[in-house]
C-alpha cells in the first residue's frame, strides 16, 4: 500500500497534516476574538502608500462558521479517504479500485450487446451493419496501428482485405490469430540455396510458378533447389501452407516487397513477423466482433 | 516591522476610537415597498427574464425541445442549431460579449445588471413580493418578527416558507429541464422515477434559490459576489450613479409642508428616512456612493414620492454623475459626456465581436471533418506501381437529417480517393471512414506534399468542408 521507503515518512506527513489543520482552527478563533480599533471615519489608522487607508469591514459571523465546516470536512475526509500518510481510509478507496469499478460498469453496460453477438455465428455477425460499425471502432483502436485504418496493411504487415491469408481465412483461424497471436518465421536460406546466382535462379522459378515474367534458363536451374529447399514449407507448387503460416508464393502478393531485391533478401536472410496475442486484454465478445469484422472485409 | 511593510500609524487622537470585531452578526433588513418609474422597470425585467427562464424549456422545435443541453450526448440544441463540443468558440464568443456588455453598461450606467437583471436581485424581488403579501410591509414585518410566537405568526411564517420552497423547487425543476427534456422530467417526477443526479440538482438548485433569495439576500452581493467588486473598477467620474444631491439637500431637517425651509436655513431633504427604509442593502445613500449599492434606484423612487408630497422638485436623489454634481452640468452636457473614449472603445469592440459571431454563426457548416493520417506506414505501393497513403476521416454531421457526402482530394495531379463516396451519415452522428488516396508516382518529387480533402454534400455543394493533410511519395 505505502509508497514510502520508511514508515517514519508516513508519520511525518500525517503529523504535518494534523498540525496544519489544528493551526487553521487556532488562527481562525484567534482572529475571531481579536478586536481592532477604528476611528471616527471607520478606518483602523493603518495607511499604505501615502493614502490607502485600511478599513475594517466585518464579515458576517456565518462566514467564520463556513471555515469551521471546511475543517470538519477535512477531518471526515481524512478518516474516510487516504490522505493521512499511508493510512488507507475507512472506505478503502484507491484509484486502481476505481478503475476496476469503472471497468466493471462498462462490462455491465456493454456486456449484453456483446453477448447478443457472441451467440451468433461469425458469418451472421459479419453481415450485421451494427456489428460491423462496432467492429470497425474496435479495429481502429486495436488493429489499425499495424494493419492500417483501411486494413490494407503495409510492408511486413499483411493486408486483411485481399483474400490472401497466411494462416487461413476461416472464422476460427482468424479468431486464433487474434487471440493467440502468430509468429511468422522464414529462416535465412542463403546458405542452403547457395550463392546470389542460385538465389536468383530460385526466384525465377517462383516467378514461373506464379505466372510472373521469368528467365527460362534461370527458372529451370532453380527448380531443383526449390524442390529440395523451399517446397517443404511452401509446397512444390508454391501455394504455401496455412498450417504453419508459409505464404502462398504464386498469388502475386508480396508481404515483404515485390521487387527482385526484396525477394532475394527474403530468401537469403529470412523474414520474421509477429502478431501479438490479444487474449490478455480483449474479452471473447470483442474478439468475436473483430473476427467478424475482419472476416467481412474480404467478402 | 515598519521596514518590512511601508506602514505608518496615524495617530487617531480624536478620542472616538471604537473597538470592533472582525466578524459581526448580520442585522436583518426590512426593505419597504416602493412604487415608481424604476420599480416598474424592475418588475418588467423580472417578468421578462423569468418568462424566458421558466418558459423556454417547454418550447418544442422540430419535435424536440427548442433549447436543450444534452450533456451525456454532448449536443447542445438551441432552436434549429445543434452545437457540438467543437463549437465551443461560440460559447467563448458569447461569454466575451456578455463581459463586454457588462463593462459597457457599467461604464455608462453603473451597476445596471445588479439592479435589474441579476438572478440574485430578480429572485430576491420575487421572494420579497411574496413576503409582503404574506407578512405585510416593513413595519408589519418588523412587528411580527419582534413579537412572541403566536398562531398568526406561525401560520404566516409557515406559509411564506412554503411558498418560497415551492418557487425554489420549481426553479430547480426548470433548471434541470434545460439538461433533461422537461416533459420527460415532468413524467419522471410524476411517476417518481427521477435519476439520482436529476434529483440532486433539482434539490440543490431549489435550495440555492430558497437560501439566496430568502435568507442570504444582500449578503450575496456584499460578501460573495465577485462582479460587485470589479464593477466598481469600471466607474469613472462620468458614470451614471445613484446620487444624493447634497448641495440641494443639506442641511437636512424636518419641517412642515408649508414652511419656507430656505428661510429656516434648511436644504430640500426632509430627513424622512424613506431612502434608507426602501434600500435592499440597508445603506444610507446620502453618505455618498458605497460599494453595497446595487443600483436598484429604489431610493430614487422613494424620494421622488416624498418630494411630490412636499411639492418640491423631484430628483433630490437621482441618476447623475460625480462630475455633473460637482460642476453642475446640465442634462445635455451630462449625456454628451457619456460618449467618452472608454465607452466608445467598449462599443466598438462589442459591435465587432457581435458582428463576427453572427457572421460565423450564419456561415457555420453543418459538416465537420477531422483528417487523421495513418502514421505507422508513411506510404505503400500497389502492385500496379501506384503509391497509396491511408487516412481516417472523422466525419461529423451536425445537421439533424441524413447527408450523403462525396470525398475528393486535391493538391497533386491525379489524386484518387477510394472510396470516393457517397457516404451516408445519419443526422447528428459521427462516423469514422478509412480512405485510401492513390497516385501514380511518375514525375512526382519524393517527399511530403500538401494535399486538401474536400468533403461535400452530394446534393448541396454548399455544405462542404475542406481539410488539410499531407501525402508522402517515396
Amino acid at each position: 500500500m505505502s509508497d514510502f521507503t520508511h514508515d517514519a515518512w508516513s508519520i511525518y506527513i500525517a503529523v504535518i497534516t494534523i498540525v496544519s489543520i489544528a493551526a487553521c482552527l487556532v488562527l481562525l478563533f484567534g482572529f475571531a476574538s481579536r478586536r481592532v480599533s477604528t476611528n471616527d471615519v471607520g478606518t483602523t489608522g493603518h495607511v499604505w502608500d501615502e493614502d490607502i487607508a485600511e478599513r475594517n469591514n466585518p464579515l458576517p459571523s456565518w462566514w467564520m462558521w463556513l471555515f469551521v465546516v471546511t475543517v470538519i470536512f477535512s477531518v471526515v475526509y481524512l478518516v474516510l479517504y487516504p490522505g493521512l500518510g499511508s493510512f488507507a481510509g475507512q472506505y478503502g478507496w484507491s484509484s486502481a479500485g476505481q478503475y476496476k469499478d469503472e471497468q466493471a460498469q462498462a462490462a455491465a453496460a456493454y456486456g449484453p450487446i456483446l453477448d447478443k453477438f457472441l451467440k451468433q455465428d461469425v458469418k451472421a455477425v459479419a453481415a450485421n451493419p451494427e456489428a460491423r460499425q462496432m467492429g470497425q471502432r474496435l479495429f481502429l483502436t486495436y488493429c489499425a496501428q499495424c494493419h492500417g485504418s483501411d486494413a490494407g496493411g503495409s510492408r511486413g504487415f499483411p493486408s486483411l482485405k485481399d483474400r490472401d491469408w497466411l494462416y487461413g481465412g476461416e472464422p476460427d483461424a482468424i479468431r486464433a490469430s487474434i487471440m493467440e497471436g502468430r509468429n511468422g518465421m522464414m529462416p535465412p536460406m542463403g546458405a542452403a540455396v547457395g550463392g546470389d546466382e542460385d538465389v536468383r535462379d530460385v526466384m525465377h522459378y517462383v516467378f514461373r510458378l506464379g505466372g510472373r515474367s521469368f528467365d527460362g534458363i534461370r527458372a529451370t536451374r532453380g527448380k531443383a533447389k526449390f524442390d529440395t529447399v523451399c517446397a517443404a514449407c511452401h509446397t512444390e507448387k508454391g501455394t504455401g501452407n496455412a498450417q504453419i503460416g508459409a505464404p502462398n508464393l504464386v498469388d502475386d502478393i508480396w508481404l515483404h516487397g515485390a521487387s527482385d531485391v526484396a525477394i532475394m533478401e527474403s530468401i537469403t536472410k529470412g523474414r520474421k513477423g509477429a502478431m501479438p496475442a490479444h487474449k490478455g486484454f480483449l474479452d471473447e465478445g470483442k474478439v468475436h466482433l473483430l473476427t467478424a469484422y475482419v472476416y467481412g472485409l474480404s467478402k | 516591522m515598519a521596514r518590512a511593510a511601508p506602514l505608518k500609524v496615524i495617530d487617531a487622537a480624536g478620542g472616538n476610537d471604537v473597538e470592533e470585531s472582525l466578524y459581526e452578526v448580520r442585522k436583518k433588513i426590512y426593505p419597504r415597498a416602493v412604487q415608481g418609474w424604476f420599480a416598474r422597470w424592475r418588475i418588467a425585467l423580472v417578468a421578462a427574464t423569468q418568462l424566458l427562464f421558466y418558459g423556454l424549456p417547454w418550447l418544442t422545435w422540430n419535435a424536440r425541445p427548442a433549447v436543450l443541453f444534452d450533456l451525456g450526448a454532448r449536443k447542445f440544441y438551441i432552436f434549429n442549431i445543434v452545437f457540438w463540443p467543437q463549437d465551443f468558440i461560440f460559447l467563448t464568443g458569447l461569454l466575451v460579449i456578455s463581459a463586454l456588455s457588462l463593462f459597457l453598461f457599467t461604464a455608462v450606467g453603473g451597476r445596471l445588471f445588479c439592479g435589474y437583471a441579476c438572478p440574485q436581485t430578480v429572485y430576491t424581488e420575487i421572494f420579497m413580493w411574496i413576503e409582503r403579501k404574506v407578512e405585510g410591509d416593513r413595519a408589519q414585518r418588523m412587528k411580527l418578527d419582534g413579537g412572541s410566537l403566536s398562531a398568526n405568526k406561525a401560520v404566516r411564517k409557515a406559509l411564506k416558507h412554503a411558498l418560497w420552497i415551492a418557487i425554489g423547487l420549481w426553479t430547480g425543476f426548470t433548471f434541470v429541464g434545460y439538461f433533461t427534456p422537461i416533459k420527460t422530467l415532468a413524467t419522471e417526477l410524476a411517476t417518481w422515477t427521477l435519476g439520482p443526479w436529476e434529483t440532486f440538482w433539482i434539490l440543490f438548485y431549489g435550495f440555492a434559490t430558497y437560501g439566496n433569495a430568502g435568507w442570504m439576500r444582500e449578503q450575496v452581493c456584499k460578501y460573495m459576489c465577485p462582479y460587485a467588486r470589479f464593477q466598481s473598477a469600471m466607474f469613472d467620474p462620468d458614470t451614471l450613479i445613484i446620487t444624493y444631491d447634497a448641495q440641494r439637500g443639506e442641511p437636512r431637517g424636518s419641517r412642515g409642508k408649508s414652511a419656507d425651509y430656505k428661510a429656516k436655513g434648511l436644504g430640500a431633504c426632509v430627513d424622512c428616512g424613506i431612502c434608507v427604509q426602501v434600500c435592499p442593502t440597508g445603506i444610507d445613500i446620502r453618505r455618498g456612493l458605497q460599494y453595497e449599492c446595487i443600483g436598484c434606484a429604489a431610493c430614487v423612487d422613494g424620494c421622488n414620492q416624498v418630494m411630490d408630497k412636499m411639492g418640491y422638485a423631484r430628483g433630490l436623489i437621482r441618476y447623475s454623475t460625480e462630475n455633473a454634481i460637482k460642476r453642475g452640468l446640465t442634462p445635455p452636457q451630462l449625456i454628451k459626456r457619456i460618449f467618452r473614449p472608454r465607452v466608445l472603445v467598449y462599443m466598438t469592440l462589442l459591435s465587432i465581436i457581435v458582428c463576427t459571431l453572427l457572421a460565423t454563426l450564419y456561415l457555420r457548416s453543418p459538416l465537420k471533418v477531422d483528417v487523421i493520417r495513418d502514421r505507422a506506414a508513411l506510404m505503400r505501393e500497389t502492385r500496379d506501381g501506384k503509391v497509396e497513403n491511408i487516412y481516417r476521416l472523422q466525419i461529423m454531421n451536425t445537421d439533424e437529417r441524413m447527408h450523403s457526402y462525396v470525398i475528393k482530394a486535391s493538391g497533386l495531379q491525379g489524386l484518387q480517393v477510394v472510396p470516393a463516396g457517397p457516404v451516408a451519415i445519419a443526422g447528428a452522428t459521427t462516423q469514422s471512414i478509412a480512405v485510401t488516396v492513390q497516385i501514380d508516382p511518375a514525375g512526382i518529387k519524393p517527399g511530403s506534399h500538401n494535399i486538401m480533402f474536400h468533403i461535400e454534400d452530394k446534393e448541396q455543394p454548399s455544405v462542404r468542408a475542406d481539410e488539410k493533410s499531407r501525402f508522402f511519395v517515396k
